[in-house]
């Protein structure tokens, strides 16, 4: 299988990182020889495998409904990059 | 339980010679009521002031990590329960990947391939008989925060109090057909979550909201049509205006011709349409995978028994109860289960009074009072101890039904005790036969012509003697013993 | 004592007991000579003056039960540390300032250790030769031209240059291990659950763990009873028995049974890099432990799965580096124009292409074939090391293909610069601890490392067999102090 630019742009677009013309093409060219190199993966039959997500052999631990994190607004908006006291601000939104 | 799917009362969309059916289902989010956040230790309360109630965890810090919340898992698999699903032992978090701004992570925890509530039922009471709605499952999964477009003309600002809020995500099967349906549905589905405590079923202030997700198809016709997601609509009204406008959208492009895209839209309430979402258009592919910070969730027999132990008796069940053992219509019981809050006070009331008594003082009197002055059943002036004895009052033959009418009206315009009022105003029965007799003689003798009438046989009068000893009495006069009396007189 | 900065830790803690030192004495003597070793560029943000500060307040009120007592060090730029600057080595962190201080540099701190800086490394730890850093490139004090290894290259240089006498690393596919291969220096990636996650930029949250890189073995060993403890806000992290892992550190390893993996001997593998293994055999055999030959059956396919599911994972943790809360934003003109200008601006290449691969992998259409796969294929992997570790103690492999390789030599290949991790990979998978121990030098005198992989939660007995081992190699690196 071959990555082509077409695909490149549309992950590019969901992963909300622009590209140009330049950098697609090499994209193309890197991403190409890497799947090259993934794809010896297909030689191995997995069909009555278990996918393995967490090596971790236990089980989610619960923790109780309590509140801890009380009023830290001026720690969370501190390193915002547009200046404002309670809100975090981003370019207008039309939806 | 007998099952009538049938509905008589169809809802159907006519075009030319066509009729149309609608299928609609939901995907209801319901905020769990909890102190804390799903994954975090900040608070969930409403209403607070912008971006208080924000952890790092809530913001998507480097290095925050999710730490889940046991009431919360306890809540989604009660609300389970109650809507008698499977619960599964084994259930796992996975990231919904899409990039939005009140979406800090970048993605929402959220349950894909194996949620922790399986399929399930909700029984609906229409006027024509029950109807069942499947329930697909019900998923964990947080809130994202809150996007306010209109305070400043050239940026949004963004509330993350929002961000992490465990809701529950409960999929209904597509066996909704009328915007009635739904209605019944989601104020069903309310009413059970609250018997339960596990979301509070506040739509003013987004504790439950619902993607409504409609397609048509011909009368008959076993296919689905393609359907179109109404996106976070919170209000029932505004559910069955979409519904109706949807539906009548869809139908008119079948009628011309037309097919239909499967899309997100979104309903405008001031314009009362729903419109195509352009800014979720490229947000399709949400790369769903297991969340690598969390591990399954797994919960024990032991853990969901000892939650089963603690349900309540829940609308159904008390329904059934309230039929067979106090001889309840099912229209009476209908209207007294159908909030936690009306039944408590329901059976306050009972507890030391009469049913029949009780189950029309409420029905009737009660709830119009309350409708007149706009007020629910927990802020009703009338305690339901004071209701209990205002029917003992009745029941004893203190007071007549007309009498108590008055006392009622007073106990409305402030919490009084009704023994009082009666004492007070001077309000009790007359009951003593030396008295009505003496009152009697002298209807009887200032009315000599029409005694003399009933006695030739005009017996109809019989009502106007009681009517005028009623009326000399003051309404006071026991109207039991007035016609024993006057039926000795005459 | 004119060359503090040459004592290993466990020196310079028994000096500082003794009173034979103060910890301003040992603070100053590093920063004095961190401060004269810019041009390696180990650290990304100096934090001297502090550093000092600290040392002056510990003499005054000296508490010297503690495990690290005054004793300064750097440590990598990828932990959050309170009210100092924490960039991952990315240009989109450049200016952020955490409010909050990761779980393992706390316990560090509530030892007694004093913060010297931050230590550079790969962009978001993804890469082999900290190239990737927006920050610029490590030297390896070996070799002016060599790259010291990476992700944890900063952390590397900055322990064998004896700018800190100890550092934490990161370790995702071989972070802590290969760079201390690259460098003459020791390094342990912890069981997959020992260390917390808690406050570490995560780059793959199922492989990534934290690890300790000394001069030695038993400062190695001290370093990781610190930081290795349970943690509430990790799930994953795991509560087990931890040991005293300095205090049980012993080197009887008689009897103790060795696995040879025949899978590892890969194609076009240096014959110096053979010759180690071999050497490392006999030296095996010398402190007592018995040899045998195993079987990892999938090792060739753990490359292939370790780029599926670490940029699969690290797609999705860096989606919150959108310039809306943190960090660096470009102007855009409006919302999506934002995000894709401050992350196409904000992330290095290597970033942007696993970024890319991960989008890619999990996208609808490709998550069975790739993500799905992966996952099965990590299962394999793991079941092979659960089927060897039932007739063997531990197992011995090579830490590299090869000695450090020169800056550039890779940056254009990515493939050749993953082949790197080729032996070290797999025990991210399989979530398993494994040690690199300097074992020899390559015919241009640069260093080559050994790998000890161990069973899981058993870090005690492969820091047993390299304390052993060190013993028997008496390896000492050269280091000729060129850049000073
Ligand atoms: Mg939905
Ligand atoms: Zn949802």
């Amino acid at each position: 299988m071959s990555i082509d630019l077409k695909t490149i742009k549309h992950i590019s677009k969901l992963s909300r990182i622009s590209v140009d013309e330049k950098k697609a093409e090499k994209l193309v060219g890197d991403l190409n020889s890497i799947f090259d190199f993934i794809e010896k993966l297909n030689k191995l039959k997995t069909d009555n495998v278990e996918p393995l997500t967490s090596v971790a052999e236990t089980t989610l631990k619960l923790r109780a409904d309590e509140v801890k994190s009380k009023n830290l607004r001026d720690q969370v908006i501190k390193n915002s990059p547009r200046e404002n006291e309670d809100y975090f601000v981003v370019p207008k939104v039309i939806e | 339980m007998d099952l009538v799917s049938k509905n008589k009362s169809e809802y159907l969309i006519n075009r030319h010679d066509n009729q149309y059916e609608v299928v609609i289902g939901l995907e209801v989010h319901a905020q769990v009521t909890s102190e804390s956040k799903l994954f975090s230790t900040s608070a969930t309360k409403f209403g607070a002031e912008p971006n208080t109630q924000v952890s790092l965890v809530d913001a998507a810090f480097p290095g925050m990590l999710p730490v889940i919340n046991e009431y919360c898992v306890k809540q989604a698999i009660k609300t389970g329960i109650g809507l008698k699903a499977k619960i599964n032992k084994r259930s796992v978090f996975d990231r919904k990947n899409y990039f939005y701004a009140d979406l800090p992570q970048g993605y929402q925890i959220s349950q894909f391939k194996d949620p922790i509530v399986g399929e399930g039922k909700v029984i609906l009471d229409m006027p024509d008989g029950q109807k069942e709605v499947g329930i697909e499952r019900l998923h964990l999964e947080q809130d994202a925060g809150k996007s306010i477009h209109d305070l400043d003309p050239k940026n949004t600002f963004v509330d993350l109090n929002r961000s992490g809020v465990a809701l529950m995500e409960i999929v209904s099967k597509p066996d909704l057909r009328s915007p009635d349906e739904v209605n019944a549905y989601i104020k069903k589905l309310r009413s059970i979550m609250r018997y339960l405590g596990t979301c509070d079923g506040n739509m003013q202030e987004g504790s439950l909201r619902a993607d409504v997700n409609v397609s048509v198809r011909k009368k008959g016709s076993k296919e689905f049509g393609t359907r179109c997601e109404i996106k976070n609509v919170n209000s029932i009204k505004f559910m069955q205006m979409a519904i109706e406008y949807e539906a009548n959208r869809q139908v008119d492009l079948i009628e011309d011709g037309q097919t239909i895209d499967q899309e997100t839209r979104l309903f405008d309430t001031k314009k009362n349409e729903t419109r195509s979402m352009r800014s979720k258009e490229d947000a399709h592919d949400y790369r769903y995978f297991p969340d690598p910070d969390l591990l399954p969730l797994e919960v024990s027999d032991d853990f969901i028994e000892k939650l089963k132990s603690e349900i309540p008796e829940l609308p159904d069940e008390k329904k059934k109860r309230f039929i067979e053992k106090f001889k309840l219509s099912s229209y009476e019981a209908n209207i007294l289960v159908s909030d936690i809050e009306t039944s408590n006070y329901f059976e306050n009331v009972i507890k030391k009074s009469d049913v029949k008594l009780a189950t029309n003082w409420i029905i009737g009197e009660l709830f119009a009072a309350l409708n007149e002055k706009n007020l629910e059943i927990t802020e009703s002036p009338i305690s339901a101890g004071n209701l209990s004895k205002l029917i003992n009052l009745i029941k004893d033959g203190t007071i007549s039904g007309k009498i108590a009418k008055t006392v009622f009206e007073q106990m409305m315009e402030g919490d009084k005790d009704p023994q009082k009022i009666v004492e007070e105003k001077g309000l009790k029965q007359e009951s003593d036969p030396k008295a009505l007799e003496a009152l009697i003689d002298k209807v009887i003798d200032d009315n000599r012509d029409k005694a003399t009438e009933y006695k030739s046989g005009k017996v109809k009068l019989f009502g106007f003697f009681v009517g005028q000893v009623m009326k000399v009495s003051g309404g006071k006069a026991n109207p039991q013993l007035v016609n024993e009396i006057l039926k000795k007189k005459l | 004592m004119s060359d503090i900065t040459k004592q290993a830790l466990s020196e310079l803690v028994e000096n500082i007991k003794s009173k034979k030192l103060s910890s301003s004495e040992v603070t100053k003597a590093f920063v004095e000579r961190s401060e004269k070793s810019k041009e390696l560029n180990a650290y990304i943000t100096e934090d001297y003056t502090n550093a000092l500060n600290k040392a002056k307040k510990f003499d005054e009120k000296p508490n010297l039960d503690l495990k690290l007592p005054g004793i300064p060090m750097a440590v990598k730029d990828l932990f959050c540390t309170k009210n100092l600057r924490t960039t991952a080595g990315s240009k989109i962190l450049n200016n952020f300032v955490p409010t909050y201080e990761s779980t393992v540099t706390q316990n560090i701190w509530n030892e007694g250790a004093i913060l010297m800086g931050k230590l550079n490394c790969d962009e978001f730890a993804m890469g082999s030769s900290n190239e990737t850093s927006f920050f610029g490139n490590v030297q390896n004090p070996i070799d002016k031209n060599l790259v010291p290894g990476g992700s944890s290259g900063g952390s590397s240089s900055a322990v064998a240059a004896q700018l800190t006498p100890i550092t934490i690393g990161t370790d995702t596919g071989g972070s802590i291990r290969q760079p201390a291969s690259f460098t003459g220096t020791v390094g342990l990636k912890p069981t997959y659950g020992s260390c917390s996650r808690y406050g570490i930029v995560a780059f793959a949250s199922s492989l990534d763990q934290a690890g300790p890189m000394a001069q030695n073995v038993k400062d190695c060993a001290l370093l990781h009873e610190i930081i290795s403890t349970y943690d509430e806000k990790d799930s994953t992290s795991i509560d087990f028995k931890r040991n005293e892992y300095s205090k049980e550190l012993t080197k009887d390893i008689k009897g103790k049974k060795i696995g040879i993996p025949k899978e590892y001997r890969v194609d076009g593998m240096p014959k110096e890099i053979e010759d180690l293994w071999k050497k490392g055999i006999e030296y095996a055999k010398d402190c007592g432990a018995e040899i045998i030959d195993i079987s990892l059956p999938h090792t060739n396919y753990a490359l292939p799965t370790y780029y599926i599911v670490a940029p699969a994972e690290a797609s999705s943790n860096l989606a919150r580096y959108d310039g809306v809360k943190y960090g660096f934003r470009a102007e855009g003109e409006n919302l999506i124009d934002m995000y894709e200008k401050t992350r196409s601006e904000g992330f290095g290449a290597e970033v942007q292409r696993r970024i890319m691969i991960g989008t890619y992998v999990l996208s609808s259409g490709y998550y069975d074939a790739y993500y799905l796969k992966a996952q099965k294929v990590r299962k394999l992997i793991k079941n092979d090391f659960d089927e060897a570790y039932k007739k063997v103690d531990a197992i011995l492999t090579p830490s590299t293909p090869s000695s450090a390789f020169k800056i550039g030599e890779k940056t254009n290949d990515p493939v050749s610069m993953y082949l790197n991790d080729i032996f070290t990979v797999p025990v991210n998978l399989a979530g398993l601890p494994g040690i690199s121990i300097p074992a020899g030098h390559d015919a241009k005198g640069y260093p080559l490392g050994l790998q000890i992989i161990g069973k899981a939660f058993d870090e005690q007995n492969i820091l047993n067999i390299a304390y052993a081992m060190e013993e028997k190699i008496n390896f000492k690196n050269n280091i000729s102090d060129w850049w000073i």
